[in-house]
């Protein structure tokens, strides 16, 4: 298996860097996650249409650039690192994939070039208020009127749920066998009987709804029961939310190493003393080894491997723990000042808490390891 | 100007077919291996080799193990001891030494370490001290594998008390068969007994078995360790002997088999991590949720532990400068041994407090626990390692130096010595 970037994939990193610590300064950051909806749109889809990061995974055939998971997730990566602020994992991983994998060829070629182009915004919503994360566990039904389907109920923690243009909804319905399956539906974001509540969020750059769906007008676009579909979503946005979120992990790392070497106390620089030197190797290991699980299970997914689901929880659960501890690690060396509002610690500290809990957290995902290796 | 590997690959298929014969005797067949430069190739033409660049080397040892034939002894401290004496010895060293260590006909142990220099190594207060036209060496050294077995050992000996630190050793070969050199065993907490203590009283040495200049020895020491650290980092290749049928390969399963028994617990000491999910599914541990959720940490490290590994050989077949993630491994390495044994006490339950005959796998899962705290001392402690890559990669400022400039016996040590 190919392990190593190629000398393509490492320039554009470095051009995606240089222009994301150039568009999305933490001063940015900061007005943008103050704001209601969080990022704005002309401002992305100017970002989008020059680089065309939307595109970037997304078959030819639908208008997308067909790239592979490992190339999307440099875009994750640096955007982990710069805390852009915009609506990239609902729309191009998240719903994206929900859509490739799991809608009929109709809807395929309706919806995913128009999100190619950075056209249109998408939400997928499929977690409940339960906030489990598990697919089986969704309980939302839709009923069948002739030939249209209705939908009531909630569905939560639906990222950027409160500002996208289209919804995709995971639901039940009943089969002419008198069976039930899972099914995709596509809601627009202004139909009769939706309501949006943005939830407040700890983590300002990461938008979360709550979506109450009453007898809400809904267009079904699988045709075929999406269990599998949406196993494979999940795996693949596991492993993209793994990357963008040690992508995060390595900057806070860095910015604290070089604030311990530019902190004196007691007539030295603090990073002379052999407890920080320590701590400092300590999460260099963390994050290192946790970049490794990431792009290892994106390089795996490309190639197909057999064991990409235990692959995908193991990068998941890695991240979750690295980013988190590396987090920690960082308000503690940089002591009081780390504990402000005014420093930048606390944005990555955030979302690396909410990225710990989104999509499942390390035990909910060695769990799963345990699940797929003991059968 | 370029040697083509397929030139090399024609040369030594050439040179087997005439020369090689499973019948020869071990010796015999080596002896031709020092004659002819192809034992190894990478040392000098004059030096038994032919002066091949070290990338051809796997080229020669790929055609060698194609027809099933045998090579030189590549493990253990005497190749650690042809490096040294390759780079910094005398003509007189390589003339005497070279051959016999090609052969595998003599045995070398390293006597750096010391009771009261671990860690420290440069703090060694072995002396050497010239009497007459003789060095006379008194002091004790410490984890030293096959010394009892040994014909020749290389010495690291302080010659000068009133030098720095590093300027005051010197680098010596000794002849272990004589009076003042007596080898014990040193008994391991997992009651295994590798390494060998050496104590050396009035030992005496030539003047000409002084390797490189009086006040090298530091210099000389890091040659040999920079090379055990790349042998260390093979290990787990080396152990196996050749397969095949015929006296010489009975002759070299002996010789595996005599280098290889100090290191016979050392897949335990990693922590086995390929036992573990037999294990649990046998004992049925692994139906605990607690259980799971360890084995899967534990999983998770050792996984990403693995893939760092190939991410950093990945990047240095492609030429890049080594990141950060090829530093990482001998502290990965330790998690994990950790990590692993507290793995298998819980799994094992009440049976990990039993060792031997009376506890699971025949003692394996015992020696687990009582060897894995070996991973993060022996090669550089987990202390040591922070400090080089904090200092190295994370460029951290150095560690306050109190031994430095001056003179060694003005420096402040420990009693026993």
């Amino acid at each position: 298996m190919k392990f190593s970037f190629s000398e393509e994939q490492e320039e554009f990193r470095s051009f995606l860097r240089r222009f994301l610590e150039e568009k999305s300064p933490t001063t940015e950051v900061r007005r943008l996650m103050a704001t209601d909806a969080g990022w704005e749109k002309e401002q992305w889809q100017k970002v989008n249409t020059e680089l065309g990061l939307t595109a970037i995974a997304i078959p030819e055939e639908y208008g997308g650039q067909g790239f592979g998971l490992s190339e999307q997730c440099i875009v994750l990566e640096e955007m982990g690192r710069s805390l852009l602020c915009a609506p990239y994992f609902s729309t191009a991983v998240l719903t994206a994939n929900a859509i490739l994998y799991g809608a009929s060829e109709e809807y395929k070629k309706k919806y995913l070039p128009e999100i190619a182009s950075g056209d249109l915004t998408a939400s997928l919503a499929f977690t409940e208020e339960t906030g489990a994360w598990d697919i089986s566990s969704m309980s939302m039904c839709a009923t069948k009127n002739k030939n249209t389907y209705r939908l009531t109920g909630i569905k939560s923690f639906v990222l950027d749920g409160h500002m996208s243009d289209l919804i995709i909804v995971l639901a039940k319905v009943d089969d002419n066998s008198g069976s039930q399956r899972l099914a995709l539906f596509s809601v627009d974001s202004t139909a009769v009987g939706l309501t949006k509540n943005l939830l407040n969020s700890t983590d300002q750059t990461r938008k979360l709804a709550k979506l109450t769906f009453t007898d809400v007008e809904a267009t079904c676009i699988s045709s075929d029961d999406v269990t599998e579909a949406m196993h494979k979503t999940f795996l693949k946005s596991c492993i993209g939310l793994s990357n963008e979120m040690v992508g995060g992990a390595e900057r806070l790392r860095e910015d604290t190493l070089e604030y311990v070497k530019m902190r004196m106390q007691f007539g030295r620089s603090i990073a002379s003393f052999q407890v920080t030197k320590h701590k400092a190797t300590d999460m260099l290991a963390d994050v290192e080894l946790a970049k490794s699980a990431a792009y290892y299970a994106a390089a795996a997914f490309d190639d197909g491997e057999s064991d990409i689901a235990a692959t995908a929880s193991i990068a998941k659960a890695s991240a979750s723990e690295a980013y988190m501890q590396t987090a920690i690690n960082a308000v503690q060396m940089h002591g009081g000042i780390g504990f402000t509002w005014d420093n930048d610690t606390h944005l990555w500290f955030k979302r690396a808490k909410s990225s710990e809990v989104f999509l499942g957290t390390a035990d909910f995902h060695r769990e799963l390891m345990m699940q797929s290796w003991d059968q | 100007m370029s040697i083509n590997e397929e030139q090399v690959r024609n040369e030594v298929r050439e040179w087997l077919k005439e020369n090689w014969s499973p019948n020869l005797d071990l010796v015999e067949w080596r002896l031709k291996l020092a004659d002819s430069g192809w034992g190894m190739a990478n040392w000098p033409a004059e030096w038994y080799g032919r002066d091949l660049p070290v990338s051809l080397v796997p080229a020669v040892e790929e055609e060698f193990s194609k027809i099933g034939a045998l090579t030189i002894p590549k493990s253990g401290i005497r190749m650690l001891a042809a490096a040294t004496i390759l780079n910094h010895g005398s003509d007189m060293h390589k003339e005497k030494f070279l051959k016999r260590i090609i052969t595998g006909e003599d045995v070398w142990c390293q006597l750096f370490s010391e009771p009261g220099s671990g860690s420290d190594l440069a703090g060694a207060t072995t002396k050497a001290v010239m009497v007459g036209n003789k060095w006379v060496v008194n002091g004790q050294k410490v984890w030293t594998t096959s010394a009892h077995k040994a014909h020749w050992g290389l010495l690291l000996a302080r010659t000068d008390m009133d030098e720095t630190k590093h300027r005051g050793l010197s680098y010596f070969i000794i002849d272990m068969n004589q009076p003042g050199v007596e080898t014990q065993p040193l008994m391991q907490m997992n009651g295994h007994a590798s390494f060998n203590q050496v104590f050396l009283t009035d030992a005496e040495v030539m003047p000409d078995f002084q390797v490189a200049e009086l006040g090298d020895g530091w210099q000389v020491a890091t040659t040999t360790l920079m090379h055990e650290r790349r042998a260390a980092d093979s290990l787990r290749s080396w152990g196996q002997a050749s397969k095949g049928d015929g006296p010489i390969y009975d002759q070299e399963r002996v010789e595996t088999e005599t280098t290889m028994q100090p290191y016979k617990w050392y897949p335990q000491r990693a922590g086995r991590v390929d036992l573990i999910m037999d294990r649990a599914k046998e004992t049925e541990a692994i139906k605990d949720p607690a259980i799971r959720q360890e084995i899967a940490k534990l999983m998770t490290l050792h996984k990403s532990a693995e893939w760092t590994a190939r991410r950093a050989r990945a990047a240095q077949e492609q030429g890049k400068p080594q990141g950060p993630e090829g530093s990482l491994g001998k502290l990965a390495a330790s998690n994990v041994a950790r990590a692993a044994a507290k793995v298998h006490t819980l799994i094992s339950g009440a049976d990990a407090m039993l060792t031997g005959e009376d506890s699971p796998m025949d003692g394996i899962i015992a020696e687990i626990l009582v060897s894995f705290p070996a991973s993060s001392i022996a090669g550089g402690t987990d202390e040591i390692q922070k400090n080089i890559i904090s200092e190295r990669v994370l460029n951290m400022p150095k560690e306050t130096r109190f031994d430095a400039d001056k003179p060694f016996k003005d420096i402040p040590r420990n009693t026993v010595s």
